[in-house]
């Protein structure tokens, strides 16, 4: 287990060298000038522009400023936002927990409904429900969810008035911010109400976000539990008369759930992903949006390090993913 | 169910930093955005400026709200010398800067705040300078660092700035956001504490609101600065609860979760207009849109061409296409609402004809060019693109075949500053209500060589009347002497103005007397809320 | 936003009797996937009659007729069944244009994205050591940056349109296709008949492209057809924050983010768009799955 987990780790090197060369890279090859976009119509004379350029480094050659990049990374400096001269990281953690927040509480959606649904999908295969969980599934999936977002918007916080607009929470409150978790830190404020605002910001933008894992999961458990069910063992269990109950419960989920973990864990990137889409749909300040105006703003600074963080992020959670699977499944470790 | 929710939170108490009470007034504007930081002289952005300097400081002199015309603010009265090149300015006493969380202020504002804002910006030794990054971008654009030459401290209650040269719009500059007044107090206690930057992040100023809390993305709050030195704001609480997107504002407003909302998609202003909840504001914007073409390069060179182009654009076409309504077609490079506009000028009519017979008589025949069109919005130009489809149409009726380009916006601004193009797209928002910043920033001769003349065009007789009008504190005179500049232009033709935009800003009906400020800006001291 | 088809790939690869046959009596079992065929079929032929059914030219703008309602709402045409935009264009004609450009990215980046997959991944089952290495980890920093974000990354970077957008999402798919040819081609290199071809004195590149690439395609064609649907949603994700297709061009995800700011005004400028947009990815996926349900021997058994 332990070579396992050393072999997983120093693949991962190379990846994460590939990852901070590509993030550097990437917003260098977008063409625009930075200093241009900070002073917009009003332009800047030649000199300051070069000025400029070289307060903020960019005027050394390429690879010394990767270098530099790379050093600063290494000792955990991220480097500084050029539009809000704040250090990215302390930017990049105010935001964090937000997409955090929003990607568990779709994740939770996700897996409380797409678990059993696939589960009995998968039991009574060819019933009226497993047609129905499939279709929706399959139409979830389909769905393109910054327009049903939208949708969403229109129905429940236009017409019907339900929910709130956007955001993460009436602006008449203030949560001070101590873990970031805008649930947790209500509870924990002393203003009443602060709690069911919270909770009433965050249903659209969670149940459109966990559109695409859920049709995912269902689908995932539902062709999981089919081939576990016609494996020999469970076979064997129910002609030794166990009641079909026992054999599911017992033998047949714990092995169906193996695969389905991995799909798990493949969901948080299209969460990630997602995010960019429900954050710019709903106004919820997280990183998906940051990233996205900061490529917009050409903050140099705040894209290469902005993608490293979340693609660490990526990198991370696959690899506990990979281990949890070695963990409950001793088939793989000997199979590497 | 939406509005109840308001008005008994109004009522409730809202807050730890707020202030509380039975009758605290709170008042929600949904902003477009987070601001960069809270120093003002760092950023050049309406969005940085909205929660900083038009609320949370004071300069020495201010605009009157609503309008252009200039009034004493931490200044109460100045004198120019004769020469125009010393500016002595007597201070306010009494004044009080904020005590936030960080600072308690032990003395009122003086002489040596004023000093610290401006030596921060100017100095490249003052122990401040580099702090934040050390980027005073508005500051430089405005030319200050070659035209002040010193800012002396005369008394506790009277400084004096010196220039370099006479420069008559220097007083409307002095009311520009960039020189807003910190406070000099707080600057060393901070350094002292080995913290400098908090002095750009936690601000202290002098004016009407002082910030609580911020949250990026998320909201702004502020509360009224009890000892303002005009008097409390109406409002005890201001929240700036930010909201990128248009239409979500919208929503936002209707719902009643905000009583006021900047830059309205132009495809809801019939429904606000319609909405027996809102209030929709309108005023004319302080910015004109234009194409200017490269003076530089044949055949714009003859101003037969220039005004043959002039006259086979549809403008009226423009306004309806492009501005929805919101926008009037344009005559003159400064908007109307600025001091010196000359309403005498006549734009040259929309005429096929004249126009061909022009363009014959300068020798251009089956002419090839482009037109630059810019990739964003802006506030004097909602869709470039659209508006170049609607030139490049009308340009051909009159045989001139032109093609469409486009860069991304910082490249666009680059690439157009160093003559690339044949015409262009672009427009200019006011800093400071004075016609010398239309004029002179944007077809001066000083600006023509890869600057903000996209024209590139240096016409003397049209310059030496701005150089004029420069060096004349006399307003009467420098009135006279833009009106004639105005005709020169006109008659020159290196732009086709083409629009200036109009303003909308919905607030909701129990909002009282808020003003659209024609600088783009919002401010909420003198607005107050029914309820 | 690819979903991985990576399971049971080796038994695709077995041969079956009457295969075209044997192929229509399981597709044509699953109900949802000749529902989604048919819709197929009718989207291809609007796509390519475009110009014949479609009431009038999708950029054309009737500035009377600004922001009309759908024909059966008050106020609404029949002269623009679905309604017009704020430019006065006319919606159906947009979305019956706008299938073309749907179906030319499925196309476009299905194609490129497997031919470009197996070329790589062949070149890394065939070379393995150094070569091989490389190529996976880059293979692996693509997977780790989040799918969307790094299409956009890369439109940004080539300059926003349809084409760049195209070219885009194949990048972010390349990877899957890398994985699963290269594990293919690496199980039938240790088979028998491979290396009997190799005896014979097959050169690397035939070996690699005529002996063992035919054995792999089954899984890759599946993973191909889940491309298609996915590349379609993802253009128009990315044409909803205005990096795909360029105005006045009728791509449907284009349309939306046009659309978006009458979200409140007019319901009708964004709700056709979006239904198009659903209903093509869906019919895509019924159809996939049938495909993936018929070519699947194992489900098949069970």
């Amino acid at each position: 287990m332990v070579r396992f987990l050393l072999n997983r780790l120093l693949m991962l090197v190379p990846t994460f060298m590939g990852v901070t060369l590509a993030s550097f890279a990437f917003i260098r090859l977008i063409p625009g000038d930075p200093v241009e976009l900070l002073v917009g119509e009003r332009g800047i004379d030649p000199a300051r522009h070069a000025q400029l350029l070289h307060d903020l480094g960019f005027d050394r050659p390429l690879w010394e400023q990767y270098l530099g990049f790379l050093g600063n990374v290494l000792s955990g400096d991220l480097g500084k936002s050029i539009v809000t001269k704040q250090p990215v990281l302390d930017e990049f953690l105010t935001l964090f927990p937000a997409t955090i927040e929003l990607s568990v509480c779709a994740l939770i959606i996700a897996l409380v409904i797409g678990l059993p649904a696939g589960i009995v999908a998968g039991v009574r295969r060819g019933s009226a429900f497993d047609h129905s969980v499939m279709t929706v599934s399959l139409t979830g999936y389909s769905m393109p969810i910054f327009w049903s977002g939208l949708m969403l918007i229109i129905l429940f916080s236009g017409i019907l008035q339900w929910t709130p607009v956007s955001g993460r929470i009436s602006a008449l409150f203030w949560v001070e911010p101590v873990t970031g978790f805008m649930l947790i830190d209500s509870l924990l404020s002393d203003e009443k109400g602060s709690f069911a605002s919270a909770a009433s910001h965050l249903v659209l933008p969670s149940i459109v976000l966990a559109t695409i894992p859920l049709a995912v999961i269902a689908r995932q458990t539902r062709s999981a539990m089919l081939e576990v069910l016609s494996e020999d063992y469970v076979r064997t269990a129910r002609a030794k008369g166990l009641s079909p109950f026992r054999v599911i419960g017992l033998h047949a989920l714990r092995n169906a759930l193996i695969p389905v973990v991995t799909v798990i864990g493949l969901q948080v990137g299209v969460l990630l992903a997602g995010a960019i889409l429900t954050e710019t749909i709903f106004s919820w300040p997280g990183v998906g949006k940051w990233l996205v105006d900061s490529i917009f703003r050409r903050d140099y600074p705040s894209v290469q390090s902005g993608l490293l963080l979340i693609a660490s992020m990526v990198m991370l959670v696959n690899l506990f993913v990979d281990l949890l699977y070695g963990l409950i499944n001793p088939r793989i470790r000997h199979a590497r | 169910m939406k509005r109840m929710h308001l008005a008994a939170a109004v009522g409730l108490a809202v807050s730890i930093g707020l202030a509380t009470g039975a009758h605290a007034k709170t008042l929600v504007y949904c902003s477009e955005g987070s601001p960069e930081g809270f120093n003002p002289s760092l950023y050049t952005s309406g969005t940085t400026f909205d929660a900083s300097s038009r609320n949370v400081f004071n300069r020495l002199v201010e605009f009157e709200r609503g309008t252009t015309k200039i009034v004493p603010g931490l200044a109460e009265s100045w004198d120019v010398s004769s020469d125009g090149l010393a500016y002595t300015f007597r201070l306010r006493k009494g004044v009080k800067f904020h005590t936030t969380k960080g600072f308690t202020p032990t003395r009122d504002f003086n002489a040596d705040d004023v000093l610290y804002s401006f030596d921060r910006q100017r100095d490249p030794d003052h122990p401040y300078f580099k702090v934040s990054g050390g980027q005073y971008e508005y500051f430089n654009s405005m030319d200050m660092p070659n035209l002040i030459k010193a800012v002396e401290k005369v008394d506790d209650n009277t400084v004096k700035f010196v220039l370099n040269v006479p420069e008559a719009p220097f007083i409307a500059n002095m009311g520009m956001d960039f020189a807003s007044i910190l406070s000099a107090e707080y600057a060393d206690a901070m350094m002292k504490a080995g913290t400098p930057e908090k002095v750009d992040l936690d601000p202290v100023g002098t004016g009407p609101f002082q910030l609580v809390a911020y949250q990026k993305d998320s909201q702004i709050r502020f509360k009224a600065h009890p000892d303002y030195w005009a008097g409390k704001a109406k409002i005890d609480n201001l929240i700036f609860s930010i909201t990128q997107d248009a239409s979500v504002r919208y929503q936002k407003l209707k719902a009643g979760e905000c009583h006021v909302m900047p830059y309205p998609n132009p495809a809801d202003i019939e429904a606000m207009k319609n909405d027996s909840d809102i209030n929709l504001l309108e005023q004319e914007g302080l910015n004109v849109g234009y194409l200017a073409f490269n003076t530089e390069k044949k055949p714009f060179t003859d101003k037969r061409v220039r005004q043959a182009l002039n006259m086979a654009v549809n403008k009226q076409a423009i306004i309806d296409v492009v501005f929805q309504g919101a926008g009037k077609a344009a005559t003159n490079p400064i908007p109307p609402t600025i001091w010196s506009y000359n309403g005498a000028v006549k734009d040259y009519p929309y005429d096929v004809a004249k126009a061909k017979k022009l363009l014959a008589d300068a020798g251009v025949s089956g002419l090839k060019t482009n037109i630059w069109a810019m990739p964003v919005q802006r506030p004097y130009n909602p869709n470039a693109r659209r508006m170049a489809e609607l030139i490049q149409a009308d340009w051909a009726k009159v045989g001139v075949e032109a093609e469409i380009v486009s860069f991304e916006w910082g490249e666009y601004l680059k690439r157009s500053k160093l003559g690339e193009h044949d015409t262009v797209l672009l427009g200019w928002t006011g800093d400071n209500g004075d016609p010398d910043n239309f004029l002179f920033v944007l077809l001066g001769c000083e600006a023509a060589k890869d600057s903000a003349n996209r024209a590139r065009w240096c016409h003397k007789p049209f310059d030496d009347l701005l150089v004029q009008a420069k060096r004349t504190a006399d307003v009467a005179k420098r009135t006279k002497l833009y009106e004639e500049a105005q005709v020169v232009f006109k008659e020159e033709a290196p732009w086709i103005t083409i629009a200036h935009s109009v303003v909308f800003k919905p607030v909701r009906k129990e909002v009282i007397d808020f003003k659209i400020d024609p600088f783009g800006g919002h401010v909420f001291y003198g607005v107050d809320i029914k309820g | 936003m690819v979903a991985t088809a990576e399971v049971q790939h080796e038994e695709l690869a077995a041969p079956a009797i009457h295969p075209l046959r044997e192929f229509w009596f399981y597709f044509s079992e699953n109900k949802g996937a000749v529902v989604g065929l048919f819709t197929v079929i009718a989207i291809v032929v609007m796509a390519l009659s475009a110009h014949v059914l479609a009431p009038y030219s999708p950029i054309e703008q009737y500035r009377d007729h600004l922001l009309l309602p759908p024909a059966w709402q008050e106020g609404g045409s029949w002269a623009f069944f679905l309604g017009t935009d704020a430019t006065g264009r006319d919606i159906l004609s947009r979305i019956i244009h706008g299938s073309r450009y749907s179906l030319l990215v499925g196309l476009i980046v299905s194609t490129l994205s497997l031919s470009t997959g197996i070329a790589i991944g062949l070149i890394a089952a065939s070379f393995r050591g150094v070569l091989e290495a490389v190529i996976m980890r880059m293979m692996d920093v693509i997977l780790a940056i989040p799918s969307l974000l790094l299409a956009l990354v890369i439109v940004a970077i080539l300059g926003p349109s349809l084409e760049n957008a195209m070219v885009a999402i194949a990048v972010v798919y390349l990877p899957h296709f890398v994985r699963l040819t290269r594990a293919s081609a690496i199980l039938e290199l240790s088979k028998d008949y491979v290396t009997a071809s190799r005896v014979a004195g097959a050169g690397r590149i035939r070996l690699m492209v005529v002996t063992v690439l035919p054995n792999c395609l089954g899984p890759l064609i599946v993973q191909a057809t889940l491309g298609f649907s996915s590349a379609i949603l993802d253009a128009a994700a990315l044409g909803f924050l205005g990096m795909g297709a360029q105005p006045p061009t009728p791509e449907w995800g284009s349309m939306l983010a046009d659309a978006r700011e009458f979200i409140l005004r007019a319901w009708w400028v964004v709700t056709f768009p979006g239904l198009a947009i659903l209903i093509a990815v869906l019919a895509f996926n019924l159809m996939g799955d049938g495909l993936r349900d018929a070519l699947d021997p194992k489900l098949r058994r069970s």
